[in-house]
C-alpha cells in the first residue's frame, strides 16, 4: 500500500541554490545589469572606505588639547570628550551634576526592567511613578538637603530624555482616550474630539512650543506664572496625542465587527469589551506606526531651542560655539547622530521584539 | 428529565413557560423592510430551527434577540425582561442568552481557556480559580480539554466553533442562539460541531438555531420555520414540515435545498 502513496521524505534543495555562493548567484548577479550595479558599488565602496577609515580611526585624535587637534587631517574626537559634561548636563550645577546622572541610570534600569513582559505586573505599574518621582526630586532638589536646581537650568540629555519620555507615556493614553472619543456615538465627544484633533494636526509643533511659551502667559492673571519646561512638555504631548490618536483610530477601524458582537453578546459593557477586547487587538496592530510616532516624537524635541531651552542639540552647538573647538562641528554631529540613533534604534528594535512576542497565529 | 420524558422521540419536551416573547416585531434596514411583523413564542427547552432563502431576515430575527440588532416596532420580552434602549437590560438579556456565530468570533489574543473564562470573571464575577475549572469542564464536553492553552489562530473551523459553543455555555445560558454555526466549515468538520449541538439538546436547553442543516432540523428540533420577505412563512413540527409543506414558497424552497 505504502508504495503506491508518493512519500513525504523531504528533498533538500539543489546545492547550487544554497549557501553563501548560492546567496550571491541568486541576488547580486542573476542578471547582467544587476552584476553592473554589483561591480559598481564595489568600485564606489574601495575608493570612499579606506579614507574614510583613515579619518575615523587612523589618524584621528581621541583625547587630545584642541591645539594638538588642528594639526592632523583625522577627526578629531577630543571635542566630545572634552566637553562631555556641558553637552550632556548643560548649565546643570557642576557639583551637583551627580544627581542628572543618577536619575538617568535609574532610568536606564527601569527601561530595562520594564523590557521582559513577565515584568509587566501590578508592581510595575506603581514602580514607574514611584521612579518617575525619584527622578523628578533628584533634578529639582528642595528636600533631603538636596539644593534646589531651577527647572531653567535644567538641560542638555536630562532634559532631552524627560521631554521625550514624558512626551511618549503621556501622549499615548491621551491619544487612545482621543481615537476612542472620536468613535463615540455620542455628538458632543465626537465633534470635541475631531476638532481637537484636526487642530493640533493641523499646527506645526514649532507654532505650538511658540503658543505655549509666548501666547500661553498672556491669558494668565498676573503673577501666575507656569513652569517653561512644562510649558513645552504640554505642548508636545498634546501635539504626539493628536498623531497617536489617528493611528490608534487605524487599529480600531481594522477590527472586525465580529470581535464586538462577540464580546457584546458575553453581556460585557462597553469599557470592559474595550479595555479587554478590542484595545489590546487594536494596539498590537497599531505597533509599528505608533513607534514611528514615538521615534519622531522623540526627535522632534530638539525644537525646543527655539523656545530658549538648552536640550542636548543646543548644548552641543553652545560648545561649537566656543572658538577653541569651532571647527570640529563634524565630529559634535556625528557623536549627536550616533546618540540619537542608539536611543531610536532601540525603541524600534524592541517594538519588533514585541510584535513578535504578542503573535498569536492566523 | 424522567423516563417518560426521554421515552418520547425526542429528548426534553419543551416546558410550560415562555423565556422568549415577540410580538408584532418589525425592522427596517434604511428603507428594507427586513422584518415585518414577526410574532414568536418560545418555550423554555424548545428547539426551533429557523431556514429561509438569505436575506429573508432569519438572522436578523436572531440578533435582535440579544440586540446586536435593533428593532424599530415590537416588544421582545426574554425571560421576563424587555429590550428597550436600557442598556441595563440589554446586558442583563446578553448574559442569560449565549450566541453561536457563524464565523466563530473568538477572540485571538487570548487562549482558549481565558476565551471560555472572560465572560464568566468579568460579567458574573466568578473568582478566577472556579471560573477555570467549569471552563475546563465545557472544553471536556465539547472534546476539546487537550487544546486549552492554545490560541484559537492555532485552531481548525470545527475546533474553532466547538470553542466558541464552549465560551457561551460558560456563561450558563438560558437559551443559545445559533446563526448559522456550520456554514463556514469545511465539509469534514461539520458533524464534530453538530454533534456538540445534538448532546446540547439532549440536556434540554432551549435552541434557536438558523441552520441549512435539515437532518439536524428532523432529528432535534420541536418546530420548524421558514421565513422569507422578512415574515414566518409556515411553522410546524419537523415531520409535518418535510412531509407537507403548505406554502408554495416553502415547497420551492425545500426543493431547492433538499434536491
Amino acid at each position: 500500500m505504502s508504495e503506491s502513496i508518493p512519500t513525504t521524505e523531504t528533498m533538500k534543495p539543489p546545492r547550487t541554490r544554497v549557501g553563501a555562493l548560492g546567496w550571491v548567484r541568486d541576488n547580486l548577479f542573476n542578471t547582467w545589469y544587476n552584476s553592473l550595479l554589483t561591480l559598481a558599488t564595489l568600485a564606489l565602496l574601495a575608493k570612499l572606505a579606506p579614507p574614510l577609515f583613515k579619518w575615523v580611526f587612523v589618524d584621528s585624535l581621541w583625547f587630545s588639547s584642541a591645539e594638538a587637534c588642528h594639526d592632523v587631517d583625522g577627526a578629531c574626537w577630543s571635542i566630545i570628550p572634552a566637553n562631555i559634561r556641558f553637552i550632556i548636563f548643560g548649565f546643570f550645577p557642576q557639583d551637583q551634576q551627580w544627581r542628572p546622572l543618577l536619575a538617568m541610570i535609574l532610568l536606564l534600569v527601569l527601561v530595562f526592567y520594564s523590557k521582559d513582559r513577565r515584568h509587566w505586573t501590578r508592581f510595575l505599574a506603581w514602580l514607574w511613578p514611584v521612579g518617575l518621582a525619584v527622578m523628578g526630586t533628584l533634578m529639582h532638589g528642595g528636600i533631603f538637603g538636596l539644593s534646589v536646581v531651577e527647572t531653567n537650568q535644567w538641560s542638555g540629555l536630562p532634559l532631552t530624555l524627560m521631554l521625550a519620555l514624558f512626551g511618549m507615556f503621556a501622549a499615548y493614553p491621551l491619544g487612545v482616550l482621543l481615537a476612542l472619543g472620536r468613535r463615540s456615538r455620542m455628538p458632543a465627544i465626537k465633534s470635541l474630539c475631531v476638532v481637537y484633533i484636526e487642530m493640533i494636526r493641523g499646527v506645526p509643533l514649532i507654532s505650538l512650543l511658540f503658543m505655549s511659551s509666548v501666547m500661553f502667559p498672556l491669558f494668565l492673571p498676573e503673577g501666575i506664572t507656569f513652569d517653561k519646561v512644562l510649558r513645552a512638555q504640554v505642548a508636545i504631548i498634546m501635539f504626539t496625542a493628536a498623531y497617536i490618536a489617528e493611528v490608534v483610530r487605524g487599529g480600531l477601524q481594522a477590527m472586525p465587527r465580529g470581535q464586538y458582537e462577540a464580546a457584546e453578546s458575553l453581556g460585557l459593557a462597553y469599557n470592559q469589551t474595550m479595555r479587554l477586547i478590542i484595545l489590546p487587538q487594536a494596539l498590537k496592530i497599531v505597533i509599528p506606526p505608533s513607534v514611528g510616532i514615538l521615534i519622531s516624537a522623540f526627535k522632534d524635541t530638539s525644537l525646543v531651542v527655539i523656545i530658549a531651552l538648552y536640550d542636548v542639540l543646543k548644548t552641543t552647538k553652545v560648545t561649537l560655539s566656543n572658538p577653541k573647538w569651532a571647527g570640529f562641528s563634524t565630529e559634535a554631529y556625528i557623536f549627536l547622530a550616533v546618540l540619537y540613533f542608539v536611543c531610536c534604534y532601540a525603541m524600534s528594535s524592541y517594538s519588533r521584539k514585541l510584535e513578535k512576542a504578542l503573535h498569536t497565529g492566523r | 428529565m424522567n423516563d417518560a420524558q426521554r421515552s418520547e422521540t425526542k429528548a426534553g419536551a419543551p416546558g410550560e413557560g415562555a423565556i422568549i416573547e415577540i410580538t408584532d416585531l418589525h425592522k427596517w434596514y434604511g428603507e428594507f423592510h427586513v422584518l415585518n411583523g414577526i410574532s414568536l413564542t418560545v418555550l423554555t427547552g424548545e428547539r426551533i430551527v429557523i431556514c429561509g432563502p438569505s436575506g429573508s431576515g432569519k438572522s436578523t430575527l436572531i440578533r435582535c434577540i440579544n440586540r446586536l440588532e435593533e428593532h424599530q416596532v415590537g416588544r421582545i420580552v426574554v425571560n421576563g425582561t424587555e429590550l428597550t434602549k436600557d442598556i441595563k437590560n440589554v446586558e442583563k438579556v446578553r448574559a442569560e442568552v449565549g450566541m453561536v456565530f457563524q464565523h466563530f468570533n473568538l477572540f485571538p489574543h487570548l487562549t482558549v481557556l481565558d476565551n471560555l473564562t472572560l465572560g464568566p470573571i468579568w460579567v458574573r464575577k466568578t473568582p478566577k480559580k472556579e471560573a477555570e475549572e467549569e471552563a475546563m469542564m465545557y472544553l471536556e464536553k465539547v472534546h476539546i480539554a487537550e487544546q486549552a492553552k492554545k490560541f484559537p489562530g492555532q485552531l481548525s473551523g470545527g475546533q474553532q466553533q466547538r470553542v466558541a459553543i464552549a465560551r457561551s455555555l460558560c456563561m450558563k445560558p438560558k437559551v443559545m442562539l445559533f446563526d448559522e454555526p456550520t456554514s463556514a466549515l469545511d465539509p469534514e468538520m461539520v458533524k464534530e460541531v453538530l454533534d456538540v449541538m445534538i448532546s446540547l439538546a439532549e440536556e434540554g436547553m432551549t435552541m434557536l438555531v438558523v441552520t441549512h442543516e435539515m437532518g439536524f432540523a428532523k432529528s432535534v428540533a420541536h418546530r420548524v420555520m421558514f421565513m422569507d420577505f422578512g415574515q414566518i412563512v409556515e411553522q410546524n413540527t419537523p415531520t409535518e414540515f418535510f412531509a407537507n409543506p403548505q406554502h408554495d414558497r416553502t415547497k420551492l424552497f425545500l426543493s431547492q435545498i433538499l434536491e
